[in-house]
């Protein structure tokens, strides 16, 4: 049972400023039903003062999603859009006495429909989808999200990255590289050692496969549950056996990509990752 | 306003019965049974007539059954007496679908080294018993397959799977937690060599299971200590619990045939009543093979950690396989490896039901839920889709 505040169930119970505006001059639309919750907000703004008419909003999701579109609508009622874009994922979890840790998520949400629906109204390109890195592809979280996230709202371990953004909150890949995108912004630069030697002899190059493999592949997949084994280095061809929860896994393919993205940054661009027939 | 409670697949009310043969070993007679005194000695007596009970409930012999401390800890012991016992052998096989009591165990012995193959399940939740023959090796230590699950309450055909491993040296467990009191069970028809029971899934107390080993069956306890349970499972004996264990056997089995009339009359009504009331909604798990108990449903197009609270306004308790009530972000494991449409994944509600349902529990629910699904759908921005998606 989620410790939910009178405010937050008040406001799943009977939320305020539910469903569609016809002709609406604004529309942000975030999340998909794949991932679990997803928001659509419609906004009616005065073209004159460029204030918030009215704000509406339609939520797939659990209590906590629900009641944070519900504040959100009700925090922006007229405002100004620039007023509007001043409200925080906080504001909103505080407007209903707080949420649980796990679902600050939803608060962010709310915040991201907003800028959505504003981008539209003001005609802002509609961003790329590819343009920027994915880290966490579970949920589809870009890089440039958990920065702002993290920076935003002082989160310093990958646990609060997962409750405000949900990434590395299903396979669980990408975890190192969001602790190393948190290294990134909280602490002081170190300079960067080159990752790989320039040059290798074959037998070189097979002993940094293997430690690579041993050292920091096997490891991430093993807190999963999962294993990979090397069965065979041929030339550039690095063939590798899935093992535990990976084999068979529907994922394989994007765990066998990670592998290669793995080996290509630490050992050589021309290695091909294969798995075992 | 009375509780409604369907979420009996979670734990159960402990039977008046049981508490009632429980009090006594709670009060006065609270002598340690290894105890030489006469005062110990009659709840020595006590204990064995328990042990028999539960040994009847799935017709076992009475020194086939011990007592341990829950359905986990059974599950795990005869994991870990099968690696112990088999000491070169590196293979567990397993389902992906089971409960985490065995599934966390697995993917913990994966990690000290074994090999675990997870056997997939089809749409409707079911194994494939055929499936094991090209799975199981000679590194296989034991076969682990679910009686019945949890959140479908689909039955796997334990008995199909057996004689694919007769004469190979190779444990067969069964986690029959769901199954016991639901439905018969029979270890002389079924060869299993170890099969788990808990006792708060049948109307006994919580913090009681047991775990029937076949005679003649190697055995390595998990837990080391003293002399109890002849050496297989130490410390002192949770008396009144082991004792509200056998009363809840033994109601259990003399209703049995009762309990699966009424209980399937009372979940088809609830599902058939759902399916007809409320659009999209559709049932998870192989429906010809399912305990009378339960039905696991999903409202498309909505979240069910929003349905159960809206449930729970009503006092009405279920349960959902959500990824917001599962404290991760995913949906359930089980649901996963249906591969259950996006659409329905999230939207499961499991209703589990005993033999202190009534028809009008069932009436209220039938009238509250279609207004709950309304509310929600209205919410939801799926509702173009949905109806893009409505046939006729």
């Amino acid at each position: 049972m989620w410790d939910y505040t009178d405010k937050v169930k008040e406001a799943f119970l009977r939320p305020k400023n539910v469903g569609e505006i016809e002709n609406a001059d604004a529309i942000g639309e975030v999340g998909s039903i794949v991932c679990g919750d997803a928001l659509k907000l419609y906004l009616k703004i005065d073209k004159e003062t460029g204030k918030i008419l009215e704000a509406r909003f339609q939520t797939f999701g659990c209590a906590s999603a629900i009641a944070s579109s519900s504040a959100l609508t009700e925090l922006i009622r007229g405002k100004t859009l620039d007023e509007a874009l001043s409200v925080t994922n906080k504001d909103i979890a505080d407007f209903l006495g707080g949420l649980p840790a796990q679902k600050m998520h939803c608060s962010v949400m709310g915040r991201e429909a907003l800028e959505a629906a504003i981008a539209n109204y003001r005609g802002a390109p509609v961003q790329q989808s590819g343009a920027e890195r994915v880290v966490c592809k579970c949920f589809d979280v870009t890089e440039d999200k958990i920065r702002r996230e993290a920076t935003a709202n002082h989160l310093t371990t990958v646990e609060e990255v997962t409750n405000f953004t949900k990434a590395g909150g299903g396979c669980g890949e990408c975890r190192p590289e969001i602790e190393k995108i948190l290294l990134d912004i909280w602490s002081v630069q170190q300079p960067l050692k080159p990752l790989r030697p320039s040059k290798m002899t074959n037998l070189q190059k097979i002993a940094l496969v293997q430690e690579v493999v041993e050292s920091d592949i096997r490891p991430r997949l093993q807190a999963d549950n999962g294993d990979v084994e090397i069965i065979d280095i041929d030339g550039n061809r690095v063939v590798v056996a899935l093992r535990g929860i990976c084999s068979g896994c529907s994922m394989s393919a994007v765990t066998l990509r990670s592998i290669q993205e793995k080996l290509r940054e630490r050992v050589s661009d021309d290695l091909i990752v294969e798995e075992e027939k | 306003m009375t509780t409604i409670y369907l979420d009996n697949n979670a734990t159960t009310r402990p039977a008046p019965e049981v508490l009632e043969a429980m009090m006594p070993y709670l009060t006065e007679f609270y002598g340690n049974p290894s105890s030489m005194h006469t005062f110990g000695g009659q709840v020595r007596k006590r204990i064995e007539e328990a042990r028999a009970q539960v040994a009847a409930l799935i017709n076992a012999e009475p020194e086939e059954i011990l007592f341990t401390s829950c359905g986990t800890e059974s599950d795990n012991t005869a994991l870990l007496s099968a690696v112990e016992t088999l000491p070169g052998k590196k293979h567990i096989i397993t389902t992906r679908v089971e409960h985490p009591a065995v599934l966390n165990f697995c993917h913990y012995l994966g990690r000290k080294g074994f090999r675990i193959t997870y056997l997939p399940v089809d749409a409707l939740g079911q194994i494939d018993p055929a499936a094991l023959d090209g799975a199981a090796d000679d590194a296989t230590a034991i076969v682990s397959i679910m009686f019945a699950n949890n959140e479908t309450g689909v039955i796997f055909p334990v008995e199909a799977v057996a004689p694919l491993l007769h004469g190979r040296d190779i444990f067969f467990h069964t986690d029959a937690v769901q199954a016991a009191g639901k439905i018969p069970l029979d270890v002389k028809k079924t060869p299993v060599h170890m099969l788990s029971i808990s006792g708060h899934k049948l109307h006994a107390p919580k913090g009681i299971g047991a775990l029937y080993v076949r005679k003649g069956t190697r055995f390595h306890p998990y837990i080391i200590g003293g002399h109890q349970e002849h050496g297989r499972r130490a410390g002192t004996e949770n008396v009144a619990s082991i004792i509200g264990l056998g009363k809840a056997a033994e109601l259990a089995r003399t209703n049995l045939a009762e309990e699966i009339t009424y209980l399937g009359r009372l979940r088809d009504r609830l599902e058939q009543g759902l399916l007809n009331s409320c659009p999209h909604a559709r049932v998870n798990g192989d429906i010809a093979n399912r305990l009378p108990n339960t039905a696991n449903i999903s409202f498309e197009y909505i979240e069910g950690e929003a349905i159960l609270l809206r449930l729970n306004e009503y006092d009405i308790c279920a349960s959902s396989g959500s990824a917001c009530t599962s404290g991760s972000l995913e949906p359930s494991h089980v649901l996963r490896a249906m591969d259950v449409p996006y659409t329905a994944v999230h939207g499961s509600i499991r209703f589990s039901l005993s033999r202190y349902n009534t028809d009008q529990e069932i009436d209220t629910v039938l009238e509250v839920m279609p207004k709950i699904i309304q509310e929600l759908r209205e919410l939801s921005p799926f509702g173009r889709d949905m109806k893009a998606n409505s046939h006729g």
